[in-house]
């Protein structure tokens, strides 16, 4: 059956309390999700405190200052810190977005941080993707054409170009694909929201020859029609897509090329 | 415990190439059944105060039974493909999700033949 309560050894239990450094008034508190594959212990959530008066605005910005000056064991992704890498994506304040464009100041109480759900972890914050892109390796995101290469570019016109407008942002943070329940139950079949995505940016390319292809190998009751437009992917998109409308758009593609 | 490649997982039996029959019909089930809901309230609501022979007159007009046969078999049918979709959904295990969809898929099959049954009953024996 579908899982709808973490199993025993994976229910956070207790946690530590580190006091700030700084000795600010103006102090803001962070639970964050902790596990340590290295001891047998459940996962747990320690909590920070952390002077906002010595501290940059976004949620990123307080998960290092924690790491350089309070706790050097948290463990987390981040690269960019302007939202293009995708890297420190993670549940803040019950909703998956980038820690680097999550405003502090958005989060009312405390400030929970937990890792993307329903992922394995490999380490506190940081999930294991080895599903998510085996699944973007199997939609073969690359440009397919069997005609004859042309010496320059390949040219699209400016509407064909606006196809992939909304489609060619995605920075592949995986914030949708582990918002959506039915990729929480069937992920091990159904693609998930960004990785159809992916697909029909590829479907959508007016230079891509594969089209006919792609949706036969999308066409199957788990891998595309698992999605029951949720719409959880494109409400917590932290870039403002919509891959629920490019899921409708694939099967929209399906029904057309029928008859 | 796995130690197949990750790719290999994801291709897994590969496509089944099926899928946009069951939710298309889904959908055009899901249209259908707004006028056919409708009508069916209505014309219900008009018979509140009718008595048997009323109804059993009502009910052997071929519009009516036409109308009934539709809503039944339309019903029946989104149900047939939706509850499908939710066992395949929550039910992992092969065995009970085989078990519980045929048993369902039969289940509105008979429910639907009782129905559009009882209509022609009526519409020919008044």
């Amino acid at each position: 059956m579908a899982e709808f309560a973490l199993p025993a050894n994976s229910k956070p239990k207790g946690g530590q309390t580190h006091p700030a450094t700084g000795s600010g008034g103006n102090m803001k508190t962070f639970k964050v999700y902790r596990w340590n594959p290295d001891d047998e212990a459940n996962p747990s959530v320690d909590t920070y405190q952390v002077d906002m008066d010595d501290c940059g605005p976004m949620v990123l910005d307080a998960l290092i200052k924690i790491k350089n000056e309070t706790d050097s064991t948290l463990t987390f992704r981040r690269s960019c810190r302007e939202g293009v890498c995708g890297s420190c994506a993670m549940n803040i304040d019950g909703t998956n977005t980038l820690a680097c464009t999550k405003y502090i100041s958005d989060v009312d109480d405390e400030v929970k941080v937990y890792p993307l759900p329903h992922m394995p972890v490999v380490k506190d914050l940081v999930p294991d993707l080895t599903h998510v892109y085996a699944q973007y390796t199997s939609i073969e995101p690359w440009l397919k054409s069997s005609s004859t290469a042309p010496e320059r570019e390949r040219l699209q016109s400016p509407e064909e170009r606006e196809k992939l407008d909304g489609l060619w942002e995605c920075i592949l943070c995986f914030c949708c694909s582990t918002s959506c329940p039915s990729y929480w139950w069937n992920g091990d079949r159904y693609l998930g929201p960004a990785i159809l995505l992916q697909a029909y940016r590829w479907i959508a390319d007016s230079r891509d020859e594969d089209a006919g292809n792609r949706l036969d190998d999308l066409e199957d009751p788990f891998r595309l029609y698992r999605c029951h437009t949720i719409m959880n992917c494109t409400r917590t998109c932290p870039k403002s897509l919509n891959p629920a409308k490019a899921i409708a758009e694939i099967k929209k593609l399906m029904v057309e090329r029928k008859g | 415990m796995s130690l197949r490649s990750p790719i290999g997982l994801v291709r897994g039996l590969g496509s089944a190439k099926e899928g946009v029959s069951h939710w298309w019909s889904q959908r055009l089930t899901a249209i259908a059944l707004v006028p056919l809901t409708l009508w069916f309230a209505a014309a219900i609501a008009g018979h509140v105060d009718a008595d048997h022979a009323a109804m059993t007159a009502w009910m052997s007009s071929p519009i009516t039974a036409a109308l009934f046969i539709l809503l039944i078999v339309a019903t029946f049918y989104h149900a047939y493909l939706g509850l499908q979709v939710v066992i395949e959904d929550y039910v992992h295990s092969e065995g009970l999700k085989i078990a519980s969809v045929i048993l369902i898929k039969g289940a509105c099959i008979v429910l639907a033949l009782i129905g559009v049954l009882s209509v022609l009953t009526l519409l020919f024996e008044g």
